[in-house]
């Protein structure tokens, strides 16, 4: 069974205007009721294989930010939503913003935007699902290539 | 031969209850989407998410959870076997509440505040459950004459015409058994603000996947237990008490998405005041009765 | 019958020579260990040389020198209270003593006392307890002398009065010993009146103003027990014209329920609620905690309190459905519950196991006063479980205190991390509290089904629910142990070396009881219940379930093993707890809104506001003593 059939998310707004963050709660509603594609909004790192992140990375939120990707087991993948999460936006030249999320973590989907709409959140999430069962597929060969170390 | 059908009957309830379990709770998910005007994940998705979690790496915070998460999937899947091979009721609720103390001790055992916090919750939630299971299980010795499943399932009468009161009352707490809204305090399958997922919190990948699927596991236990209630000698019962099942686990789903989460308070008294109302009213009437053996 | 002679007199010998050694030497360490040691052989002899036999023994049929002898002691007990009395100016337990001892007094030498029947007897159950007190017991005084150097150590303002505090142990014992092979009445309420001084100069130990007004508590609530012991006595010796416990249960259970015996079995009852602190009389057994730990585990675990409740067992055939019976079932079971919502309120270790305490007494307490066949045998097992279990919780408590300077459940938070042998030891006390497979649970089962076929609804209510409220306030002290914080570093094990023995022999016994239950069952206590109940024997646990029992117990071992293959092989990747991404470095500290780093504090639920001391204390005593006062009221009443 492929991973891609329960994407679980788990969305972090770092210093975003509240504008893309709305939109991602908005895909997440019962109106476009992602759950038809297994996807569940948890709200846990340790449960979650997506990392929505929302606006641009501060001094402040640095550490949060790699924590929460520390503590996603793998394979995960992170999607940056809003221009702010891609690059830092219109706040980039702010001096507590570092940049975009790809500062501190990798960021493997951009989703453009100012705000970033609902359709476009949940394309980008869909690329994600897909990135997920690559990743899982490349775990697996690391993993029985090590196994197959450990054996010899 | 009695034997051989005994384990049989252990053999297909450890092979057939993650099924049941997990399309039961498909079809949870899809009754709830439809509820709120959505048409839902497939009916299969629990095994997709069930798959995926086993495929997940594990995080672990100390080296005690995976022993204690194996200590509750091995004494939930015993206490199952146990009642399904038709054995004492009582020594099943026992290995039932040991199971969860182990899983209360993963929980306490991670350390973190949301874990912390949601096995308090547990706690109460247990302390809430654990008196109308005794009762029921009392009024079932005294209704039919034996504490052995074995033995219940053979009465003439269902013991539900003695039980009237025992039964509301368990369907009450299979409310906060099944951690369904408005008694969803300690972990939810819905979104929890204020404590994240609770117990279950600090669990990853396939230890996640475990609790899942003993889950499941308790799931099918409760509504044998309710089934207990309805099924007789007659073969035919067995088909009403699926029904049954079917209609209570109906009732649950509504329960869970008419009511709001309530405090810990509010279930506490709640769940107290219903056991020893209905409970413990309907104990005194068969005592009256003295419909025993 | 020379065995019987060293068990109680030996201990009166060691507590002789241990008060003549007044410094610290390895010599009184040395005379402990091999009193110990000594009681505990002869205990096991004991045993032995009656299983091998398996018949009841007695002894001493004539006895007047003894009896005279047993009345001076009782004279002088009685002048010691006196002493206490004035010069405390507490003149109410000088009123009670004299109440309870005159009397007696005067009916032995005005030659109104019963007898030609034998003042000793062994049977099962007097082995059973001879078993409790002398390995259990024992082993608490062992695990006192390490102890007892440590506290001294953390509490220098207190006088050092070990030698005192070891020989009142070993009277204590000898006492035990006395009170369980008496057969006769005025016998047993000397070695009665015994423990209840005991327990009275041990928990003034440390003779501060709380430590003597809780010591005060305890004597006066036992001299009314005592008071009542007397009363029953007299009732025995100029009603029923019988002196020996057993014959009064005789006639007791031949006329179930008649007026006449149930006025001294009511009185007797009464008597052994006090003495193991039901309800309304459980403010001695709380009290006794301010003393040090040895004497909470001897009064909790061993020897004080269940000298009530043996006493209770003793009289269960004579309870069967009468009203002592009543009041006992109903006192017992309503402890049962209440003290079991009220441990839930307390954070202080040694307060949840006095409680605890209560509440299992009471379970044990209404078993007997159910006294059927089926309830007399989850009793007898309660009390050996219980002994076993709690003594370890109690002096792990203590070591706990001793090595990290609290005893506060909150303050354990981590300790298998940080002291990992005594948390371990811990768990181990807990699950044998109060979690199937182990002895507790199997017992409490057996009540709950003699409850069930009694019929008494109030019980099956009380043990419904005080089921609940146990497994909180106990898993929620397991969760303190098995908390695993990442900063935490293992703390100096300062445990002396008299101490680890204990508890070592201890926790190995609470498991080793466990898988030989059904041997125990067999041989010791269907025995006891065949003499009481004169019914061929019933297995109360179906045959079929003790196997199912054994592979839990397997499961348990094996699964470490199990955990390892659950887990299919995967590599786990270690990484902190969740907590919102604002860990400093570790699990215990996070980030606050300034950015300063702040401690996280993890606490434990108390609901105070709801199963608080102030709030439900007083209406429960309230309650307990209501039910006494009219139950003993129609028993009087019935009589006159």
């Amino acid at each position: 069974m492929k991973m891609s059939k329960s994407p679980w998310l788990l969305h972090y707004d770092g210093s975003s205007c509240n504008g893309c963050d709305i939109e991602v709660l908005a895909a997440t509603t019962p109106v476009y009721d992602v759950e038809r594609f297994g996807v569940v909004n948890t709200g846990n790192p340790k449960h979650a294989d997506i990392f929505l992140i929302t606006g641009g990375v501060n001094d402040q939120n640095k550490e949060v930010v790699k924590q929460l990707y520390d503590q996603m087991p793998d394979p995960k993948v992170v999607v940056a939503i809003g221009i702010c999460a891609c690059d830092g936006g219109i706040f980039k030249e702010c001096y507590n913003i570092l940049g975009g999320a790809d500062k501190v973590i990798p960021v493997d989907i951009y989703v453009p935007g100012c705000a970033a709409r609902p359709e476009a959140i949940i394309d980008g999430v869909v690329k994600a699902v897909a990135l997920l069962d690559q990743k899982r597929e490349q775990m697996k060969a690391a993993e029985s290539a090590e196994g197959g170390a450990e054996h010899d | 031969m009695e034997v051989w059908i005994t384990v049989l009957k252990v053999v297909l309830f450890i092979v057939l209850a993650p099924f049941v379990g997990g399309l039961l709770s498909g079809l949870d998910r899809k009754i709830t989407a439809r509820f709120q005007g959505r048409q839902g994940p497939p009916l299969l998705q629990p095994f997709y998410d069930l798959a995926k979690l086993f495929n997940k790496q594990s995080l672990i915070v100390n080296k005690f959870q995976v022993f204690l998460i194996g200590g509750y999937v091995m004494f939930t899947v015993f206490t199952g076997c146990l009642f399904f091979a038709g054995g004492d009721l009582l020594l099943a609720f026992f290995a039932l509440t040991l199971g969860e103390t182990f899983f209360l001790m993963a929980a306490f055992s991670a350390n973190s505040p949301f874990s912390a916090m949601g096995v308090q919750r547990e706690m109460v939630q247990t302390m809430c459950t654990e008196p109308m299971i005794l009762i029921a299980t009392i009024g079932f010795y005294r209704a039919t004459g034996s504490f052995m499943v074995s033995d219940i399932v053979k009465v003439g009468t269902s013991p539900i015409v003695y039980l009237p009161g025992m039964f509301i009352g368990f369907l009450f707490i299979l409310t906060i058994k099944l951690r369904k809204s408005p008694f969803d305090l300690s972990t939810s399958h819905h979104a929890h603000q204020e404590m994240v997922k609770g117990t279950t919190t600090d669990l990853t990948g396939n230890i996640f996947a475990l609790i899942e699927l003993s889950e499941w596991y308790e799931q099918v236990l409760l509504l044998a237990y309710i089934a207990l209630f309805i099924i007789n000698r007659n073969p035919w019962s067995i088909l009403a008490a699926v029904v049954v099942c079917l209609l209570c686990y109906f009732l649950e789903i509504l329960v869970d998405n008419v009511f709001p989460r309530v405090k810990w308070d509010k279930m506490f008294r709640s769940a107290w005041i219903v056991t020893l109302i209905f409970g413990g009213v309907n104990l005194l009437a068969i005592l009256f009765l003295n419909v025993i053996h | 019958m020379g065995i019987i002679a060293f068990l109680i007199f030996f201990p009166f010998l060691a507590a002789v020579v241990l008060s003549l050694m007044k410094k610290q030497s390895k010599a009184r360490d040395g005379v402990v260990i091999a009193s110990c040691v000594l009681i505990i052989a002869a205990a096991v002899t004991l045993a032995v040389t009656f299983l091998s036999s398996g018949r009841t023994q007695e002894y001493l049929v004539e006895a007047p020198l003894w009896n005279n002898l047993i009345l001076a002691g009782e004279i002088f007990l009685m002048l010691l209270v006196f002493y206490y009395g004035f010069r405390y100016r507490k003149y109410y337990v000088v009123l009670l003593s004299a109440a309870g001892t005159i009397p007696i007094v005067w009916e032995e030498l005005a030659g109104y006392g019963v007898e030609g029947k034998n003042h000793i007897t062994v049977d099962y159950l007097t082995v059973i307890m001879c078993l409790i007190v002398g390995v259990v017991g024992s082993l608490i005084c062992l695990y006192a002398i390490g102890y007892m150097k440590d506290y001294h150590r953390h509490h220098t303002e207190y006088r050092n009065r070990t030698p005192f505090f070891l020989s009142i142990l070993f009277v204590f014992l000898g006492a035990m010993f006395g009170l369980v092979l008496s057969a006769n009445l005025s016998w047993m309420f000397f070695f009665w009146e015994i423990t209840s001084i005991c327990s009275f100069l041990l928990i003034g130990y440390s003779q501060t103003d709380i430590a003597i007004r809780n010591s005060f508590r305890a004597l006066w609530m036992n001299l009314l027990g005592g008071f009542g012991f007397a009363m029953a006595i007299l009732y025995c010796t100029f009603v029923l014209k019988i002196a020996n416990i057993q014959d009064l249960v005789n006639i007791g259970s031949q006329n179930g329920g008649a007026t006449f015996v149930v006025v001294p079995v009511a009185f007797l009852a009464f008597a052994a609620l006090t003495k193991s602190a039901q309800m309304p009389f459980s403010g001695w057994l709380l009290g006794a905690m301010v003393a040090p730990t040895p004497t909470s585990a001897l009064l909790h675990s061993a020897t004080m309190v269940k000298a009530g409740v043996y006493l209770l067992i003793r009289l269960s055939p004579a309870m069967q459905g009468t009203v002592p019976g009543l009041m006992v079932v109903l006192v017992g079971g309503f402890t049962f519950f209440a003290a079991s919502v009220l441990a839930i309120s307390q954070s202080d270790g040694k307060k949840v196991l006095a409680y605890s305490t209560i509440s299992n007494l009471g379970l044990i307490a209404a078993c007997a006063g159910v006294g059927t066949y089926e309830s007399a045998w989850a009793a007898i097992l309660l009390m050996i479980f219980h002994a076993v279990a709690k003594s370890l919780m109690f002096l792990s408590t203590g070591a706990v205190e001793n090595c990290t300077g609290s005893r506060d459940i909150e303050d354990m938070h981590g300790l298998i991390v940080r002291l990992p042998k005594l948390a371990f030891v811990m768990i181990i006390g807990i699950f044998g509290m109060y979690l199937a497979p182990f002895g507790m649970l199997i017992a409490k089962w057996a009540a709950l089904k003699s409850f069930v076929d009694s019929g008494n609804i109030l019980l099956m209510l009380f043990l419904a629910f005080g089921s609940g409220t146990t497994m909180f306030y106990w898993t929620k002290w397991l969760g303190k142990l098995i908390a695993v914080p990442h900063s935490s570093r293992p703390h100096p094990d300062t445990i002396h070396r008299d101490e680890r023995v204990t508890l070592a022999t201890l926790a190995s016994l609470v498991v080793i009881l466990c898988i030989l239950f059904p041997v125990i069952s067999a041989n010791l206590v269907r025995p006891v219940l065949v003499a009481m109940f004169h019914t061929t024997s019933l297995s109360v646990i179906t045959r079929g379930d003790v196997p199912i029992m054994l592979l839990m117990m397997c499961m348990i071992v094996i699964l470490p093993v199990a955990a390892r293959l659950l887990t299919l092989g995967k590599k786990n990747k270690p990484v902190l707890a969740y907590m919102a991404g604002v860990n400093k470095g570790d699990d215990c500290t996070f980030v606050d809104s300034f950015g300063e780093s702040k401690q996280m504090y993890l606490a434990n639920w108390y609901f105070t506001d709801l199963f608080g001391e102030e709030k439900i204390l007083k209406p429960c005593l309230a309650i307990a003593a209501a039910v006494i006062v009219v139950l003993m009221v129609v028993v009087i009443g019935g009589v006159l």
